[in-house]
């Protein structure tokens, strides 16, 4: 596979993407390491929720016992952001899967039988692609009832159908090849013509693209969170963690900064976390851009 | 095909996307109770007090189609049901929020068009120096923010540090009092407009202070977008060959890059004017979200926490609606623009 040894090679030689290996490689090392890093204290119950140093509204100023401080409520700031990277992973890992999974199918299903099938395939995509999609998963997660699980069934129901359509794209352009129609003429099952033909050589490009989509995930989940229709109170999760800040943006008179760490680390994490998949997606999209092929 | 057979074959092909588009807000309503499914058809708030009245009067314990065709006579006569966080029918809320939304939609659009076409033409004009390299940087950047809490930190300095310099909200409260007292008329309800409208230059500079903040926000995201597009769309079109020819007759570059090679490079982004309008609506909601910019945006925020069910699937249909029609629009601007384009979708 020289073409793999080539994208390789490219990654390697642009300083972009190599930004976003190592940043995306530091947030795998702080979610496996979680509880080393942060240890979660004796006689808590669930790790994911963070444990909280009283009940006082104010945030408490970095100090030894909480490293990035306090924010509302006491929530340690440091633990929060911590196993957050882990909801992260979590939230980002899922939908994509089963967005991918469920875009695989339908789009293969689509593009390569055609007919009817793509018909009613595309026509199902049009609808869901009728919305703008932070307001189809808000009026979504409303309906569930909030929760992160909630988040994440919205987030898959709003981005399958912009797969399933790339998948399909794909496949229409491969399924015309000479070894497509070689393959069924020595008798070979549809299920087999798509698993060994048409997806190896339809699907790669589109799938390390998607996957690294995770990041646009995360941030969404994050806003939905963020804006109090995600995560219960006190789960481990940037968006709720920054939304914890919303009324300490300005501090007291003659300290109008004080509260700083409260309002930004959580956005830092968030920002740094997406910047990672992003800073790699976009060297991806110009090694595998046609236009800028390599000659 | 003539372009009124192609608007007219467009129309009917909207016909099913619309009646999926309302079967799946409809099967949303669904997982409710028909007490709680009531609310999407009050139009009064004497009537949230018998709901019973409500259930029998619009069957909803009938089965699944009956109570869809119901409900799609109310919503076609513009009852969306009623509104609990505003108390008012949806219709009228979406009404009264309308015009604030607009007017951070007036400001912010075309500063994302020009900014975003004006830096996308320059990077593709300087491929691969400088220029190219900072212009990339700040749009991964740019689509990397969490605009929620960019939206947080600028009102941390623009309105913590320096102190009230660009303060949340639409209006401070006494230009809030002007605005609504007998002196003031109310136009249009868009704050700019009216100050200029009544010739008060108090009420517009306080207005556009309150507007910096979410308009930065607003921007910031679709910006870098159309600025990535543009550079594309823009080096595809420096390799053409007319630009060879207009290049070989020893036209100054400026004249072959701003004039030549851009104005078929606008093309392709006009395509993507839908697109601009859905983030748009996506971001208002936590834009007016952070700075209680209390307009449609703000509204839906509310419902939704609020899990106000009627309010936020009469928003989300809306919206729907909305862009189905502006992609409709964009899609007859594009025969109109390129030539090239016949209305049967064949390049000839």
């Amino acid at each position: 596979m020289s073409d793999w040894k080539f994208m390789v090679r490219q990654l390697a030689k642009n300083p972009l993407s190599m930004a976003g290996i190592i940043i995306i490689f530091i947030f795998v090392i702080i979610a496996i390491f979680a509880p080393l890093i942060a240890p979660t204290p004796e006689g808590h119950r669930d790790p994911y929720m963070i444990p909280r140093d009283g009940y006082s509204a104010t945030p408490t100023l970095p100090s030894e016992e909480h490293i990035f401080g306090t924010t509302e409520g006491q929530y340690d700031i440091f633990y929060g952001v911590i196993w957050g990277t882990r909801s992260a992973f979590h939230v980002g890992l899922v939908v994509i899967g089963i967005v991918l999974s469920v875009g695989l199918v339908l789009g293969s299903l689509a593009g390569y039988f055609g007919g009817v099938i793509d018909e009613i395939i595309m026509r199902l995509t049009d609808i869901f692609l009728a919305f703008p999609a932070l307001i189809l998963a808000m009026a979504i997660v409303a309906a569930l009832g909030p929760s992160l699980r909630s988040v994440m069934i919205a987030l898959t129901v709003v981005s399958w159908p912009s797969y399933a359509r790339l998948i399909r794209g794909d496949i229409l352009q491969v399924r015309e090849e000479d070894y497509i129609e070689a393959s069924r003429g020595i008798g070979a099952s549809n299920f087999r013509v798509i698993m060994r033909h048409v997806l190896p050589n339809a699907i790669y490009p589109t799938l390390v693209m998607a996957s690294l989509d995770i990041g646009a995930v995360v941030l969404a989940a994050a806003a939905l969170s963020f804006l109090g229709l995600g995560a219960p109170e006190g789960y481990a999760d940037w968006g709720q963690l920054t939304s914890f800040a919303r009324n300490w943006i300005v501090g007291p008179t003659g300290d109008p900064l004080k509260y700083w760490f409260a309002v930004t680390i959580p956005g830092l994490f968030i920002l740094f976390f997406v910047l990672g998949w992003n800073l790699l997606g976009d060297a991806f999209r110009d090694i595998l851009d046609p236009r800028l092929a390599r000659r | 095909m003539e372009l009124r057979s192609y608007i007219i074959r467009r129309l009917i092909l909207l016909i099913p996307v619309l009646f999926g588009v309302t079967i799946f807000i409809f099967g949303i309503t669904m997982l409710f109770s028909p007490i709680e499914r009531a609310s999407l058809y009050v139009t009064d708030p004497r009537q949230m007090g018998n709901l019973q009245a409500v259930i029998e009067l619009y069957g909803l314990d009938q089965p699944f189609w009956v109570q869809y065709g119901n409900w799609m006579g109310e919503v076609l006569t513009g009852n969306l049901g009623w509104s609990s966080v505003v108390s008012m029918p949806v219709w009228d809320a979406i009404w009264h929020f309308m015009p604030t939304t607009l007017e951070l939609g007036i400001f912010a659009t075309p500063i994302i068009i020009f900014t975003g076409v004006f830096f996308g033409t320059q990077a593709a004009a300087h491929k691969d120096r400088p220029l190219d390299h900072g212009t990339r940087v700040a749009a991964i950047f740019g689509w990397s923010l969490p605009t929620f809490w960019l939206g947080l930190v600028l009102l941390m300095v623009f309105y913590g540090y320096f102190t009230g310099l660009l303060p949340p909200s639409r209006l401070s409260v006494p230009m809030e009092l002007l605005v609504n007292s007998a002196e003031f008329t109310r136009y249009t309800h868009i704050n700019t407009l009216d100050a200029i409208l009544n010739l008060n230059g108090p009420v517009l500079l306080d207005a556009l202070r309150h507007l910096i903040l979410p308009v930065i926000t607003l921007i910031v995201v679709q910006m870098a977008f159309i600025m990535r597009l543009m550079r594309s769309s823009m080096l595809e079109s420096l390799g053409r060959g007319y630009i060879l020819t207009a290049r070989a007759k020893g036209l100054p570059e400026r004249v072959v890059v701003n004039k030549h090679a851009r104005r078929n490079a606008l093309i392709p982004v006009l395509t993507v004017a839908g697109y601009l309008f859905a983030g748009m609506m996506n971001g208002v909601v936590i834009t007016e979200t952070i700075f209680t910019f209390k307009g449609i945006g703000w509204w839906a925020w509310q419902s939704a926490v609020r899990l106000d069910i009627a309010s936020i699937l009469g928003f989300a249909l809306f919206n729907a609606v909305l862009f189905v029609l502006v992609n409709l629009v964009v899609d007859i601007l594009y025969t109109r623009v390129d030539p090239r384009v016949r209305l049967g979708g064949t390049i000839q």
